[in-house]
């Protein structure tokens, strides 16, 4: 039968600037996921700090909030947990089948609501304590 | 122009002195071939636009064109130019071995399903003028080529026949016809449209990972059948346990990639979504 080839990325991420609103609400929402699952470790990781005694667990927080990066990370983190709030209400409605004409317009004005709300959070977190 | 490789100079070789029938259609080809050469140069002079097509070219079976490549069509616009259009110019014109399906031209047949800047598109459906130039033109993607811009559509007729793409019931009306209500007929219409010509299924992402997904256009194909009111409960429930299947319905991540490319605008995903309901309320039990 028919020989096949390998157009190889042509095909798939090669085409990126060509993807359409759903497509990239799907990466983004796949990507915010595994983020958050990988934020949730390190969080039971500092609160397991707790368990050794309440002073410790102060010590643990206020270290990890003098450093820059880690703030620079929650504002990043943020953003995240934002977009796949957003993004997760729009799926909702996609799946009760409500307003599917409109799926884009929700993706984009998820993209809006995230960015307001992380610039907006921008003084909080970098600000520090 | 093209890199359609050089046919070999046979008529000095052939020793007879007598014109053979091959011979006399060699020949009466070739002077076909001189003409639209011609004409196409005419055609050129004569045109003020034309457009440049860059087509996918692919054939395992000729040494020298088994690297795929892109040709390169200069061709002449005209009012109203479709892509099949320029293609056919390309082949009648240029190059007589360059290969795509196409049969009614109107949007119907589903043969001219093509890759165009980047799009899954009916060629006889996407005008000229709606395209960026150059216009790049490839065979559907997560499809084997088989050449040029064919592809090997086998996979995408299993799954549709998996479907079992026909009206069948156990609940036969005595004497009279099989009558459906305005308001079933209204909500089946748009899936009764698919013509079968797999934009959709090769742009979904998830049929492209997963050769078992039964895919957009034959998810359709169920729904059209499973919301027809006339083939019964026994029936409805034979047809939502085939899509409700591990690579029915539930493979959908509703990324809209099939809803945005049908060239027949059927809300593919929103019949998608509605099985899944449908297939979730048949699944409930309350005790």
């Amino acid at each position: 039968m028919s020989q096949s080839y390998d157009r190889g990325l042509i095909e798939d991420f090669g085409r990126w600037k060509e993807f359409s609103a759903g497509m990239w609400a799907w990466i983004f929402h796949k990507f915010t996921g595994w983020v958050l699952i990988g934020y949730l470790f390190t969080h039971v990781a500092v609160l397991s700090s707790a368990t050794v005694s309440g002073e410790v667990y102060t010590q643990t927080l206020q270290s990890l909030e003098s450093l820059l990066v880690v703030r620079v990370l929650e504002v990043g983190l943020l953003a995240v947990a934002a977009f796949h709030i957003l993004n997760g209400i729009r799926l909702l409605f996609v799946d009760l089948g409500i307003g599917l004409e409109a799926q884009d317009k929700a993706f984009y004005a998820a993209m809006v609501a995230t960015g307001v709300i992380t610039i907006a959070s921008i003084p909080t977190f970098l600000g520090g304590i | 122009m093209s890199t359609q490789i050089k046919e070999r100079d046979t008529e000095t070789e052939s020793e007879s002195s007598e014109e053979s029938e091959h011979q006399t259609r060699r020949l009466s080809e070739k002077r076909e071939r001189a003409d639209m050469k011609e004409r196409a140069d005419n055609d050129l002079s004569e045109h003020d636009e034309t457009v440049r097509l860059k087509v996918f070219r692919y054939d395992p079976e000729v040494e020298g064109k088994k690297d795929p490549r892109f040709d390169t069509f200069e061709v002449p616009f005209t009012k109203g130019m479709t892509v099949l259009d320029a293609l056919i110019y390309a082949r009648d014109h240029f190059d007589s071995s360059l290969t795509f399906r196409h049969s009614c031209r109107q949007a119907v047949c589903g043969s001219d399903a093509l890759f165009v800047n980047g799009r899954q598109r009916l060629g006889c459906k996407t005008q000229m003028v709606d395209l960026e130039w150059p216009v790049r033109i490839e065979p559907l993607p997560h499809a084997d080529v088989v050449k040029d811009l064919i592809v090997d559509m086998e996979h995408f007729y299993d799954q549709m026949e998996s479907v079992e793409p026909y009206f069948q019931t156990n609940e036969l009306p005595s004497g009279e016809e099989q009558r459906q209500s305005r308001e079933n007929r209204e909500k089946v219409k748009m899936s009764t449209r698919c013509i079968w010509c797999s934009a959709c299924m090769s742009s979904c992402n998830v049929a492209a990972g997963d050769n078992e997904y039964l895919g957009p256009a034959a998810i359709n194909k169920a729904y059209r059948f499973a919301m027809d009111e006339r083939e019964g409960e026994d029936m409805k429930a034979h047809r939502l346990n085939i899509i409700e299947q591990e690579h029915g319905v539930w493979r959908c991540q509703t990324q809209f990639s099939c809803t945005e490319v049908c060239p027949k605008d059927i809300p593919l995903t929103e019949h998608i979504q509605e099985l899944k309901r449908e297939a979730v309320k048949s699944n409930l039990k309350f005790w």
